[in-house]
């Protein structure tokens, strides 16, 4: 699976970067490959608020639905319109062009809480998901 | 865990293994849209040694068969498949198998994975005194389909049998190079192509063998991620989700299968009575508008009254949106009309589409 070092992951795989005062979120590359193929992604609204482990986006597989949580409280910023026209980008590029949305966090410091690329590689392999 | 002759070959092949009715089987190995659109355009081959095949033999046998499927087996010549329903007193789908006749004393029955025991406990328990013979076969058989476009030229070079001359739901005894097999031109993919039922002990290599064979032709090994979602494009129904006990085969659009002037059969006077009578419900095919996808369980709507639920849906990769099937009340229903689907928490429309979604 492929880490980044500079972002954080939540339990439910999501990554998380501090961008200034917003977090861009997006899926992991181990989640993207056991999702497989995604046909379709449901994103909240800009200004819509989010709360710290709730689910506020859908990827779908031909398969199956599945949730996306917000690493932290805050409210959405920007979206990935891209994710429309093409929803395999987190498939093809999870870090870059497959983000999903920017959240400006009610306390960014909360960021520091989430699991840094060590200790997630190690709970994604141990396959608790 | 029951595995297959061939989950060595899956493992090897990478495939991503899941337990699905107690049997180990690869989901995928490339990704289900990959395969999906393999089969639609050049070929794949599957796995399908996890369904049952039995053996009845004897003088009583077409006698026997008559009465328990809806279908006409007193029509069939040797070498001819036929799809049949078998149904209880209500009228309720016990399975949906295939009838090989190789003559009128001997046939195959092949029959659902998840419904083996079920099946034969059922046959046995109909059998009474008749003068036949019932075995059950599944454990020894293995089972290879090779569907899509370029089947044909793939399993030609392999056989001295001339496969043009094996029509559509018919079937020969032959080699693929000192292997017994049998080739059935059937599948369920809607496209062109064979199912192999050899000797388990021969699964590796036959597989092997179709695998050399294709070099060059696009021959992709497909899971059962992507046989669900081609069966869902050919709009065949699937036992458990489409069928089940409590769901006659005329409500399932399956009446063509159901020849109620042949004589006498389980489940024939309910049948006949809702064939006069208005149904409750009836099967419909499909399409998404925008760009949802419907689930199996979602809820139904026509002109936002309730009808009931989705049996099966997914992502169709020719088609780039959302199908399904589903059961509403019987007097709606039309091509064409609209229905809502209730996709976590949102009714979505979608369209009632002709039933196949596709056929090659």
């Amino acid at each position: 699976m492929k880490l980044l070092e500079n972002v954080k992951y939540a339990k439910t795989h999501e990554w998380s970067r501090r961008d200034g005062y917003e977090i861009t979120v997006g899926l992991s590359d181990f989640a993207q490959h056991e999702i497989s193929d995604i046909v379709h992604i449901e994103l909240p609204a800009a200004g819509q608020r989010v709360e710290a482990g709730k689910p506020c986006a859908v990827v779908e597989s031909v398969k199956a639905a599945f949730d996306i949580y917000a690493p932290l409280s805050g409210s959405i910023v920007k979206i990935n319109q891209d994710l429309e026209t093409t929803p395999e980008l987190p498939n093809q590029d999870p870090y870059g062009k497959g983000w999903f949305f920017t959240i400006k966090p009610d306390n960014i410091e909360e960021h520091e809480s989430l699991m840094d690329a060590a200790v997630y590689e190690k709970f994604a392999a141990e396959g608790k998901h | 865990m029951k595995k297959t002759p061939l989950s060595h070959v899956h493992e090897k092949l990478g495939g991503r293994m899941v337990e699905f009715g107690g049997w180990w089987m690869p989901i995928q190995y490339t990704g289900i849209i990959a395969e999906h659109n393999a089969v639609r355009t050049s070929a794949g081959i599957f796995d399908l040694s996890h369904m049952g095949e039995f053996f009845i033999q004897g003088p009583d046998a077409e006698k026997f068969l008559q009465r328990l499927v809806t279908n006409d087996v007193s029509r069939m010549v040797d070498g001819r498949v036929m799809y049949t329903p078998m149904c209880n007193e209500q009228g309720g789908i016990v399975d949906d198998i295939l009838v090989y006749r190789f003559s009128d004393q001997k046939y195959m029955l092949v029959v659902n994975a998840s419904n083996i025991d079920k099946d034969f406990n059922w046959f046995n328990a109909y059998k009474g005194r008749q003068n036949l013979e019932l075995t059950n076969q599944s454990e020894t058989c293995v089972l290879i389909a090779v569907q899509g476009p370029k089947s044909v030229s793939i399993l030609q070079p392999l056989t001295k049998t001339d496969l043009s001359a094996i029509k559509y739901y018919w079937f020969a005894e032959s080699f693929c190079g000192d292997i017994p097999v049998l080739l059935s031109r059937t599948g369920y993919t809607g496209e062109d192509g064979f199912e192999l039922y050899a000797a388990a002990s021969q699964g590796e290599k036959l597989w092997e063998l179709v695998m050399k064979s294709s070099k060059y032709k696009n021959l992709v090994p497909v899971g059962l991620g992507a046989r669900d979602s081609l069966r869902l494009e050919a709009s065949f129904s699937l036992y458990g989700n489409e069928l089940d006990d409590e769901t006659t085969p005329l409500e399932a659009g399956l009446g063509w299968t159901v020849k109620l002037e042949k004589g006498d059969f389980i489940g024939k006077e309910p049948l006949l009575k809702q064939k006069s009578g208005a149904f409750t419900k009836q099967l419909v095919c499909f399409a998404m508008k925008g760009s949802g996808i419907p689930r199996h369980g979602y809820k139904l709507y026509l002109n936002n009254a309730e009808q009931g639920r989705v049996t099966s849906g997914t992502f169709s990769p020719t088609f780039k949106k959302g199908i399904g099937m589903g059961y509403i009340s019987c007097a709606e229903g039309k091509e064409g009309e609209e229905l809502q689907i209730d996709i976590r928490g949102t009714k979505q429309p979608g369209i009632i589409a002709k039933r196949p979604f596709y056929r090659n």
